[in-house]
C-alpha cells in the first residue's frame, strides 16, 4: 500500500507541484478593508438584540387574529412577524460569524498527514495475543459445553423477548376476519342515508346524473373508534344513471332501483374513499392513485392500479319509497389480502 | 487580524503534577483549568496526526462538503422544535368536540391529536411558527441527506475505508423516511389519515403476513385507536434515538478517517489539506448552523406548510384531490400510481403485486442497491486501496452514468407521484401522463446513462487535450502559408496536475493466476463474469496523457514558437 | 250520484273529464316532483320568443332546433334556467368547439339576452330555475352551521375540487375547476344542474341550507389569513418543490459562499 513507488511517474505524469502559493486577501493587506469587514460583523451582531427584542414585543403585542395584506393576500401577522424577527436574528448571527471567519481569521491552508485506517500489524498481533490469552483463561477450549450452552441460552432468550409482542393486536384468524375486515354493518332493510346529515334518501328524489355520498343508517348510533372503523368500511356512493345507457348483468338485475346503483366508496386498491364520479362517462376516479372504475358496468376497473371491481351493494326501496339495502356486501370491501381468494369477485364477462 | 486565543499545540506540555501554571499567553482560563483538573481534556485534544479529534484538526473546504452539515443541523432543529411541539401535542385518538378558537371547525368531532394540533396552530403563540419550522426542517433534512449522498456517490467517497460510514448513511436515510412518515401521520388530519389508510392497504397486501402485520400495527382494524400513540413513540423516541446514535457514529468515523478532499496541487491520498477546526470550522460550521436555522425559521414565517385546519379532521369517508405524501415518499407513491393492476390467485390465496411490488419491493430494492453498491464496485474493479482523494465524476464514467440513471429513474417515479398535479398544471391528460411514466421509468434511465457516459468521456478527452495543448486563447493566427489556427496558451502546472491526478486501472483478467499488476489481483482467481464486468467498467476510458506525451506536446509547442519567431 | 249519472252522456263530458284528469296529473306531478322545479310555462311569451331567436342562432346547431340534442350537444329539455345561467354567464356556452371539457371564457351576452335564453330553455321542460339569493347566500349562518358546511364540502366536493377548492385532475385531460372566486349563485347552479362531468347534487341530497353552508365555508376559508405563501393550495407536491427550490437552493448558495475563496489581493 506504499504510495511512493517507482511507478509514480506512470501514475502521475505531472509531478505533484505541492500546495499552491498562498495569496493574501484584501482584508489581510488593506487595513481599511479589514476595518470595513470588522464593522460589518459588529453591525450584524448588534442588530440581533434589536430583532430579539422585536420578537418579544411581537409575541406580546400582536394579537393572534391580526393579519397583514400583501398583494391582496392576507397573512397571519403574528406568524409572519415572529418568524421574520426571530429568523433574521438567528440568520444574522450565522452570517456575521462566517463573515468573520472568511475575512478576518487566517485562511492559510494547512497540511496534515493521514494515517491508514487499519491498525498497525504490531497492534493487531498484540490484541490477538491478548484475546488468545483471555480465551485460554476461560478454559472454553477444554470445557466447550459452556460456550455452546451459553450461545443456546442467549438464542432461546429471544423467545421470551419477542413473544410478549404477540399481543400487539388481535390475531386475524379466519373467525376474527369474518367479524372485522370481512363485515360491515350493512344488513337487509337498512336505510341508505346521506353522509353528514343522515337524511334518508327517496328513490323518486334522485335524478339521472346525481351522486350521493351515503352511509348506513345505523352508523349514526356509533361513536369514537367504532364509528371510525365502521365508516372506513361501510361508506357508499349512490349514483343514478339512465338504465338504457348502462350494462346491468343478469345476476345483478335486481340490485338497482330504476338506474340507481350503489357501490362501496372504499377503493379496492389501498382503501381511499372515492367519489370522483363523471356523470357522462360513468367513470369513478380515485384521487389517491387514479384507479378508475366504470359504475355503468358493475364497477369494473378501466384504468389504474386497482385489480378488483368495486363491490356493489344490492338495494331496493321500502314501503315509504326510501332506499334500503337488500343485504350486506357480497364480497369484503377495500384492499385485497392474502387469505382471501378474490378471483371469484365480479369481473369482465360475468353475468 | 483578530486572532482568538488558542490552545497552541506547540505550547509546553502541561505538567500534571504541578497544577500551578507559569504565567503566559498559553495558560488555560480559570474554569477550563477547573474542568481539566478533573477531565484531562487538554491531553485528549492536543495530539496531532492521530485518529482522534483535536482542536487544530484539519478539514478541507468545499461547498459540497457542507451538504451533510445541512442534514445534521436540520436534525438538531428538528429535535429543538420537536421538544416544543411535544409540550402541547396530545397523541390520542379519543374523540372530542372541538371548542378551540378556529371558527371553521367549531363543534366538529375530532381526535384529541387533531384538536391539539389546531391548538398549537391557533391558540399557542408561536406554535404555528414552530410547527411550520419543524415541517420545513423535516423536508430539508431528507433533501440535504439526499444530495449529500449523491455527492458522496458521484465523488467515490464511499470507497475504502469509508464503506461502513456509507452503510450508516444508508441506514439513517431509510430511517429518516420512517421518521418523516410517522410525523406526517401524527396530526390526524385528513391528509395524514389518508396516508395511514394507504399504509394500511400497503401492509395488508404483503403476501403471507399481510393481515397479521396490519392487525399488529394498528392494534386491530383500521384505524383503531392506537396507531397515533404508537407512531408518536416511534417518532419522538425510537427512531430519533437510533438516528442520534448513528449520527454520532457517522461523525466519529468522519473524524477518524479524516475528511476526503478533491484532487489538486499538494493533495494526495496520504494527506489532508484544509483549515483547522479551531477557529475556522468552529466559526464556519457553527455559523452555518445558525444560517440553516435562520433559513428554516424564515421559511416557517413566509411559506405555509401542511395547513391541517384546511384539511379538517380525519374522516374515513373523505378525501381530497392532490392527496400526496411529503416529497421523500413521492417516488413510492408514483410507483404505486403507475403500476399495472397485477393480482395473482394461487391455491385460494391472493398476491397483490400491484401494491406490494411498488410499495415494499421498490424501497427494499433502493436501499439494497445503495447498501451493496460500494462492494459491487470494489468487486468489479478489484480495488483494495484506501482512497482519500475524491474522484472527479467525469473520470468514472460508468459510475457517474449509473448514478444519473438512478436519479432519472427516481425522478420519473417522483413525477409520477404528482401525475394529477402535472396534468392540471400543464394541461395534460392524467391517463397519458400515467402511461408515459410507465415507459419512462425504464427508458429514461437508459438514455440518461448513455448520455451521461458520453458527456463524461468527452470531458475526459477535453481534459487530455487541455493538458497536452493548453487552453484556447481565442486568438486566431494566420500562418505564412495562409492557413489559420487558434493559438493555445499552456495551462498552469497546478491545473495540469489536477487534470492528471486520477488513477486509471486495467480491467481484471479472468484466470486463476496473478495479474500483471500483482497488488490488485492477488491470491484468488477472477471469474469470467467478474472479468467481463470489469472490462465493461473500464473498457472505454480515455487514457490520460503519459509523461512522454506531455513532454512531446510541449516540445512540439516550443518548436512552433521558435519557427514562428524565426518567421517574423 | 244521479247528477253524475245523468250528465255522464253529456257531449262535454269527455273533454271535461280529460281536462280534469290532466289537471290532476299536473297537480300530482307538481306535488311529487323535486321542489326546485318550476312550471314549464313562465308565461313570458315575448321574452321566450326573443330567447328562441337567440337559441336558433347560437345554440341550435349543436343542441337541435328545439333543444332536443344532437351528436354534438346534449338535449336541453329539462336542464332548466339555472343551467343556462351557469353555462352562458361563465362563457362556457356557446362553445367555441366541442371537446373533452369546455373551458370558462368571457361571456359576450348581455343580462337581458341571458334572461331571454333562460326563459326559452325553461319552456322546453321543467328544470331548476335561477336561484333566489336566499337559496345560496350564506348571510346569517352561525359559526357551527358554517363549520358543518366544511364537513359537507370535504365529504361531497373536496375529492374533485381539493381541500381548499384549488381544483384537481379528472381522467383524460378533464379537470375540476378551482372554486376560489366562484359566486355562490354559480356554485348553487352547478350543484343543481351538474354541468359536464360534474354529478348533480339536488335538493333531496343537499338542501338549499346545506348549499348555503358550503358557500359560507368556502368564503370564510378563502378569507382566513394564510400562514404564508400557499403555492396555490396544491398540497405536498408544491411544498416539496419549494423545499427544494427555496430551502435547498438558498442553503447551497450559502454553502458556496462559505467555502468560496473570495477576492484576492493579487
Amino acid at each position: 500500500m506504499s504510495v511512493e513507488t517507482s511507478k509514480d511517474v506512470e501514475r502521475f505524469p505531472i509531478p505533484n507541484p505541492g500546495l499552491e502559493e498562498h495569496v493574501e486577501r484584501f482584508t489581510d493587506v488593506d487595513k481599511a478593508a479589514g476595518d470595513r469587514a470588522y464593522h460589518q460583523i459588529v453591525m450584524m451582531l448588534a442588530s440581533v438584540p434589536v430583532l430579539a427584542i422585536a420578537f418579544v414585543v411581537v409575541y406580546f403585542a400582536v394579537p393572534k387574529e391580526t393579519y397583514l395584506s400583501v398583494f391582496a393576500d392576507r397573512y397571519n401577522a403574528q406568524n409572519l412577524l415572529l418568524g421574520l424577527t426571530g429568523g433574521l436574528a438567528v440568520l444574522l448571527i450565522g452570517v456575521a460569524v462566517i463573515h468573520w471567519a472568511r475575512t478576518l481569521m487566517s485562511d492559510e491552508e494547512m497540511v496534515e498527514d493521514r494515517h491508514f485506517a487499519a491498525s498497525p500489524d504490531a497492534d493487531r498481533e498484540e490484541i490477538a495475543a491478548d484475546l488468545a490469552w483471555g480465551i485460554e483463561q476461560t478454559g472454553i477450549a477444554r470445557r466447550g459445553m459452556i460456550g455452546k450452552a451459553l450461545a443456546g441460552a442467549l438464542g432461546v432468550l429471544a423467545l421470551p423477548a419477542l413473544v410478549p409482542l404477540a399481543d400487539l393486536g388481535p390475531w386475524p384468524t379466519a373467525e376474527l376476519r369474518k367479524e372485522t375486515i370481512e363485515k360491515t354493518i350493512w344488513a337487509p332493510g337498512m336505510r341508505l342515508v346521506n353522509d353528514v346529515t343522515y337524511q334518508p334518501l327517496k328513490a323518486s328524489d334522485l335524478e339521472v346524473g346525481q351522486l350521493v355520498n351515503a352511509q348506513p343508517e345505523k352508523l349514526h348510533d356509533l361513536h369514537g373508534t367504532a364509528f371510525q372503523v365502521e365508516k372506513s368500511k361501510s361508506s357508499i356512493i349512490i349514483v343514478r344513471m339512465d338504465p338504457n345507457t348502462i350494462k346491468i348483468p343478469e345476476s345483478r338485475k335486481d340490485w338497482h332501483v330504476g338506474g340507481i346503483l350503489c357501490y362501496s366508496k372504499i377503493c379496492t386498491h389501498v382503501g381511499c374513499p372515492i367519489s370522483l364520479w363523471e356523470q357522462q362517462t360513468h367513470h369513478l376516479l380515485c384521487p389517491c392513485h387514479q384507479s378508475t372504475f366504470d359504475l355503468g358496468n358493475s364497477g369494473l376497473v378501466v384504468f389504474g392500479p386497482a385489480a378488483r371491481a368495486l363491490p356493489q351493494l344490492a338495494i331496493t326501496t321500502d314501503a315509504e319509497g326510501y332506499l334500503i339495502a337488500k343485504g350486506p356486501f357480497t364480497v369484503p370491501v377495500g384492499p385485497s389480502y392474502f387469505e382471501r381468494d378474490s378471483s371469484l369477485d365480479f369481473k369482465e364477462g360475468d353475468q | 487580524m483578530a486572532e482568538p486565543t488558542t490552545v497552541s499545540s506547540t505550547s509546553p506540555a502541561l505538567d500534571v503534577k504541578t497544577p500551578e501554571q507559569p504565567a503566559g499567553i498559553n495558560k488555560l482560563a480559570g474554569p477550563a483549568t477547573w474542568v481539566d483538573d478533573r477531565l484531562p481534556l487538554a491531553s485528549m485534544f492536543k495530539y496531532k496526526n492521530k485518529a482522534n479529534f483535536y482542536v487544530k484538526k484539519v478539514f478541507p473546504d468545499h461547498w459540497s462538503f457542507l451538504l451533510g452539515e445541512i442534514a445534521l443541523y436540520s436534525f438538531i432543529i428538528l429535535l429543538l422544535t420537536g421538544i416544543f411541539l411535544t409540550i402541547w401535542f396530545k397523541p390520542s385518538m379519543a374523540e372530542i368536540e372541538y371548542e378551540g378558537s378556529y371558527q371553521l371547525m367549531r363543534g366538529l368531532p375530532m381526535s384529541e391529536a387533531f384538536a391539539s394540533t389546531l391548538a398549537l396552530s391557533f391558540d399557542i403563540r408561536g406554535g404555528l411558527l414552530v410547527r411550520q419550522i419543524h415541517h420545513w426542517a423535516a423536508m430539508l433534512f431528507v433533501a440535504s441527506a439526499t444530495i449529500h449522498m449523491l455527492r458522496v456517490f458521484f465523488t467515490g467517497a464511499f470507497r475504502k475505508p469509508r464503506e461502513l460510514n456509507w452503510l450508516i448513511g444508508v441506514g439513517m436515510f431509510s430511517m429518516s423516511l420512517i421518521e418523516g412518515f410517522a410525523g406526517y401521520s401524527l396530526p390526524d388530519d385528513l391528509l395524514s389519515g389518508t396516508g395511514l389508510r394507504f399504509v394500511d392497504g400497503l401492509i395488508r397486501s404483503i403476501p403471507l403476513i399481510g393481515t397479521w402485520a396490519e392487525f399488529f400495527i394498528f392494534g386491530g382494524e383500521f384505524p383503531g385507536d392506537l396507531v397515533i400513540a404508537r407512531l408518536y413513540m416511534v417518532h419522538i423516541l425510537l427512531v430519533p434515538a437510533l438516528l442520534l446514535g448513528l449520527v454520532v457514529a457517522h461523525l466519529a468515523l468522519v473524524i477518524y478517517h479524516k475528511h476526503t478532499h478533491y484532487p489538486g496541487p499538494g493533495r494526495t491520498d496520504r494527506n489532508v489539506v484544509g483549515y483547522p477546526f479551531f477557529p475556522i470550522y468552529v466559526a464556519k460550521a457553527g455559523g452555518f448552523f445558525f444560517i440553516v436555522f435562520g433559513v428554516s425559521i424564515l421559511m416557517g414565517a413566509t411559506m405555509s406548510i401542511n395547513p391541517v385546519w384546511k384539511f379538517g379532521p380525519y374522516n374515513p369517508a373523505q378525501v381530497t384531490a392532490g392527496s400526496q405524501p411529503d416529497w421523500y415518499m413521492g417516488w413510492v407513491e408514483g410507483a404505486i400510481r403507475i403500476m399495472p393492476n397485477w393480482e395473482w390467485h394461487l391455491a385460494g390465496t391472493t398476491w397483490s403485486w400491484n401494491v406490494v411490488l411498488p410499495g415494499m419491493g421498490l424501497m427494499g430494492l433502493l436501499f439494497g442497491v445503495l447498501g451493496a453498491y460500494p462492494f459491487i464496485e470494489a468487486w468489479i474493479t478489484g480495488d483494495k486501496n484506501e482512497h482519500h482523494v475524491l474522484d472527479r465524476p467525469r473520470n468514472v464514467p460508468n459510475r457517474t452514468g449509473l448514478g444519473v440513471a438512478g436519479m432519472t429513474m427516481y425522478s420519473m417515479f417522483w413525477l409520477a407521484g404528482g401525475n394529477d398535479i402535472l396534468a392540471t398544471q400543464f394541461k395534460l391528460s392524467l391517463n397519458q401522463v400515467t402511461e408515459f411514466m410507465r415507459i419512462a421509468v425504464f427508458v429514461a434511465p437508459v438514455i440518461a446513462f448513455l448520455i451521461t457516459k458520453r458527456i463524461c468521456l468527452s470531458l475526459q478527452r477535453a481534459d487530455a487535450e487541455r493538458v497536452l495543448h493548453g487552453s484556447e486563447s481565442g486568438v486566431i493566427e494566420r500562418a505564412p502559408d495562409g492557413s489559420y489556427s487558434e493559438a493555445h496558451v499552456p495551462i498552469t502546472n497546478d491545473e495540469a496536475f489536477t487534470l492528471t491526478q486520477h488513477e486509471q486501472y486495467p480491467a481484471l483478467q479472468a484466470g486463476p493466476s496473478l495479474d500483471a499488476n500483482g497488488v490488485r489481483n492477488k491470491g484468488k482467481g477472477v471469474s469470467a463474469l467478474r472479468a467481463r464486468a470489469s472490462r465493461w467498467y473500464f473498457g472505454q476510458e480515455i487514457t490520460k496523457p503519459t509523461a512522454a506525451e506531455i513532454e512531446q506536446a510541449k516540445h512540439h509547442a516550443d518548436e512552433d514558437e521558435s519557427t514562428k519567431a524565426l518567421g517574423h | 250520484m244521479r247528477f253524475l249519472t245523468s250528465k255522464r252522456r253529456h257531449k262535454a263530458a269527455k273533454p271535461v273529464l280529460l281536462a280534469l284528469a290532466l289537471l290532476l296529473t299536473g297537480l300530482l306531478y307538481a306535488a311529487m316532483s323535486p321542489a326546485a322545479r318550476v312550471s314549464a310555462d313562465t308565461g313570458n311569451s315575448a321574452l321566450v320568443a326573443e330567447g328562441d331567436g337567440l337559441f336558433k342562432v347560437a345554440c341550435a346547431s349543436c343542441h337541435g332546433l328545439n333543444g332536443e340534442g344532437g351528436t354534438q350537444g346534449p338535449s336541453l329539455i329539462g336542464v332548466g334556467a339555472a343551467s343556462v345561467d351557469f353555462q352562458v354567464t361563465t362563457g362556457r356556452m356557446p362553445a367555441a368547439r366541442p371537446g373533452a371539457q369546455l373551458p370558462r371564457k368571457t361571456n359576450t351576452y348581455t343580462a337581458e339576452e341571458i334572461e331571454a335564453l333562460m326563459a326559452y330553455v325553461a319552456t322546453l321542460g321543467p328544470g331548476p330555475a335561477r336561484p333566489a339569493p336566499a337559496q345560496y347566500d350564506p348571510a346569517g349562518l352561525t359559526e357551527e352551521e358554517i363549520a358543518r358546511g366544511g364537513e359537507l364540502f370535504r365529504t361531497n366536493c373536496s375529492a374533485c375540487h381539493n381541500f381548499e377548492g384549488a381544483g384537481g385532475a379528472l381522467p383524460n385531460g378533464k379537470y375540476a375547476l378551482p372554486l376560489k372566486g366562484i359566486s355562490g349563485e354559480h356554485i348553487w347552479e352547478a350543484l343543481r344542474t351538474g354541468p359536464q362531468q360534474m354529478p348533480v347534487f339536488n335538493a333531496s341530497a343537499l338542501p338549499d341550507e346545506d348549499v348555503r353552508a358550503i358557500v359560507g365555508y368556502l368564503e370564510e376559508l378563502h378569507a382566513t389569513p394564510s400562514s404564508g405563501l400557499s403555492f396555490g393550495g396544491l398540497g405536498p407536491v408544491a411544498e416539496g418543490f419549494f423545499a427544494w427550490v427555496v430551502g435547498i437552493g438558498s442553503l447551497v448558495l450559502f454553502s458556496v459562499w462559505i467555502a468560496a475563496k473570495g477576492a484576492r489581493a493579487k
